[in-house]
């Protein structure tokens, strides 16, 4: 099971650490984490995806509670957020399959962001299965380096909390 | 007035008597400073004693100890110390010297990271950057130990933070932290769905942990357990907790307690677990507690419920005043078959040793040591074959019985004997140790002298390690490795270089004797048993 955690956390040194050792310390899993400051300076929101069975994921919720530094969990489902990633991915191309990279950037709504002879960058923001799927499609061409920033989500709007 | 000055006055507005500690240059301007304080100093003679003296202070008298340390190896030395609290849910201030702030992050000498070193093992840790922010974070320090579920908090002092100055001293009234709120109360749902299931119940039983002692509700368990005739078995850390010669205490759970205890665990409708972890060593099959019974898990850590076992029904506070709630509840049936029953199985389940003539019988020891302890005496066992020994025989009525269930650390008895001394000067205090345990803290005999502590120390002596001895007799087929003990001092020679009393109990047919002549003494004063290095748990 996959669940999505956004936590609001005092914005200290030492918290980002505080929480990823809780996870290793507890053996969670940890899909991806992404971190920054939110509109009050003194808050940052971390946004966690996990996988893990039930008591794991009730557990992960109760051991973040747990934690002093930390001001409000809140878990959701993917189907109840909206959930976006952003990736750069650098590959090489040639002259022969330089038309079909573009053309499954385009088909995925990716853009080229910077260009050389040899090299294309990449840069698309979506969800976490366009990434993945991009990925994917790209593998058949040399792909030289990928940076992910890991899952930003936030509940729907019509979700009332 | 100075940072350090800060540090001391925040300690007196506590109302704290004692500090446990080992100087240091970067903990300097602190021992400075409360040279001109009342509150005493006591030095242990290697860090993590000062831990295990404040654990044992507390787990008596209700109060947070405290322990004072320096920077780099006297911080780490404290760190199996804090840990041990940590496992067993003991608060505790610790203070650590640092290096100067301007330094921090270069390795400079005597340099340790020790808020990130702890972080696994306590509630919480600060760093103080701003001298201004001392009296604060020591409020909220002790207030973060001693509430919700206890723990114990460390505040890393730079050394240049103890020596700025400061104009003015106000020690904040109350605490600010959005973050933290410990359930107290516990939901009145519950308690009452609770109550419907005291009324249906005919097999209820109530498995006592350490968070009955840690919340100081014993009297609240005894009167709940006799309004609706509920026996009590308790776990390791939670032995103490129902007087031994109780009529519905019925021993201690757990691969090391008494099986009667456990088959009634298995065999209940009903089980109120309070205050306990449901750990691997009380409970090795948790799911087995679930199964053909309702179970009720009672605890102040929210996150304890549903760890290790999915309850029926989780009731979140604090264990008193969960005990009170739930006295307003109409009184069930006597349940006189159940606990006949019980008693039957404990009959069953006393089993006698054949004795022999060239050594102490541990049990019988024990059995007679505790029976002839004066009524408040407090206990302290440490670990290995003489903790499970200790934990199954021990009677203790009135007193206190102190122990490190969670680390199960070796060489906290000695220490935590102190501690507990420390806080009732007036009561009997004895530590019980094997030869191995006795070996870790033995350098503590000479705080005990140097501080006026009389406790005593009593070692059962069998020139083994006992306990792994006889792990590997049954797993390893006697292969033995690395648990003779040979090389030990003779205690008798040991016990005159402290200028200690000494007995050394070895002729079953004196054993009587000397127990007595032992507990009469008012001295602090060491015992060696001597036990067949054979004899199994």
């Amino acid at each position: 099971m996959k669940k999505i955690y956004s936590v609001l956390v005092e914005n200290r040194s030492g918290v980002l650490c505080k929480v990823a050792g809780l996870f290793s310390r507890r053996c969670f899993n940890i899909d991806s984490l992404a971190v920054g400051e939110t509109d009050d300076k003194d808050v940052s929101c971390m946004t966690i995806v996990s996988t893990g069975n039930q008591r794991t994921l009730e557990q992960i919720e109760k051991q973040l509670n747990k934690k002093l530094d930390i001001i409000k969990v809140r878990t959701f489902k993917e189907e109840q957020a909206i959930s976006r990633e952003l990736m750069l991915l650098k590959v090489k191309y040639n002259r022969t399959n330089r038309k079909d990279i573009m053309e499954i950037c385009d088909i995925l709504k990716a853009d080229i962001v910077d260009m050389s002879k040899t090299h294309l960058m990449i840069q698309i923001c979506d969800e976490p299965q366009k990434i993945t799927l991009l990925l994917d499609m790209l593998r058949t061409v040399s792909i030289v380096e990928v940076a992910r920033t890991g899952v930003l989500a936030l509940t729907r709007c019509g979700e009332s909390e | 007035m100075n940072g350090a000055d800060i540090l001391v006055k925040c300690l007196e507005e506590e109302k704290v008597e004692v500090v446990f500690g080992y100087p240091g240059v970067a903990i300097a301007p602190f021992y400075n400073s409360i040279l001109d304080s009342s509150i005493q100093t006591v030095l242990v003679r290697t860090e993590q004693n000062a831990a295990h003296a404040a654990s044992g202070m507390f787990r008596v008298s209700g109060k947070v100890g405290v322990c004072a340390v320096t920077s780099g190896p006297g911080a780490t030395n404290l760190i199996t110390g804090i840990a041990t609290a940590f496992a067993d849910s003991i608060p505790m201030v610790c203070i650590t010297g640092q290096v100067s702030s301007d330094l921090l992050g270069s390795d400079v000498f005597q340099e340790a990271d020790i808020t990130g070193a702890v972080e696994s093992f306590v509630k919480y840790s600060y760093l103080v950057r701003d001298v201004d922010d001392i009296p604060r974070i020591m409020k909220e320090a002790f207030y973060i130990a001693n509430s919700g579920r206890r723990g114990p908090v460390l505040v890393d002092v730079p050394i240049d933070i103890q020596n700025a100055t400061v104009k003015s001293f106000k020690y904040p009234e109350s605490v600010k932290l959005r973050t933290y709120k410990p359930t107290v109360k516990g939901n009145m749902v519950q308690i009452k769905k609770v109550a419907a299931e005291l009324l249906k119940a005919e097999k209820p039983l109530i498995v006592a942990g350490g968070g009955v002692l840690i919340g100081r509700a014993r009297k609240e368990l005894l009167k709940f357990a006799q309004k609706f005739h509920i026996p009590v078995v308790t776990t390791m850390m939670g032995k103490g907790s129902m007087p031994s010669d109780d009529e519905l205490f019925f021993g201690m759970i757990g691969n090391n307690g008494h099986p009667y205890a456990n088959r009634a665990m298995r065999e209940c409708d009903l089980l109120l677990m309070v205050g306990a972890r449901v750990a691997d060593r009380s409970v090795n099959q948790p799911d087995i507690t679930v199964t053909n019974k309702v179970l009720v898990h009672i605890d102040v850590d929210p996150a304890e419920i549903g760890k290790n076992v999915g309850p029926h029904i989780p009731l979140v506070g604090d264990c008193r005043s969960i005990f009170n709630d739930l006295m307003e509840a109409e009184a069930c049936g006597d349940h006189k078959e159940w606990i006949k029953t019980l008693k039957g199985w404990k009959k069953e389940g006393t089993t006698k040793k054949k004795s022999s003539a060239k050594f102490i019988d541990p049990v019988k020891f024990i059995e007679e040591l505790t029976e002839k302890m004066p009524h408040k005496a407090i206990y302290v066992a440490d670990v290995g074959q003489n903790q499970i020994w200790s934990c199954r025989y021990a009677k203790i009525k009135g007193g206190d019985f102190l122990t490190s269930g969670g680390m199960g650390t070796m060489g906290y008895s000695i220490p935590a004997a102190m501690g507990a001394k420390y806080a009732h000067m007036d009561r009997e205090v004895i530590a019980v140790c094997g030869d191995g345990s006795f070996q870790m803290s033995q350098m503590e005999l000479a705080t005990m002298r140097q501080h006026g502590l009389k406790s005593k120390v009593i070692v059962l002596k069998n020139d083994y390690l006992g306990m792994v001895r006889q792990y590997q007799h049954f797993t390893y087929e006697d292969r033995y490795s690395v648990v003779d003990l040979s090389g030990s001092p003779d205690l008798e020679k040991l016990a005159a270089a402290y200028d200690m009393p000494f007995f050394r109990v070895q002729d079953p047919k004196k054993m009587s004797e000397q127990i007595d002549a032992f507990l009469s003494s008012d001295e602090a004063c060491l015992m060696e048993v001597v036990i067949d290095p054979m004899d199994l748990v």
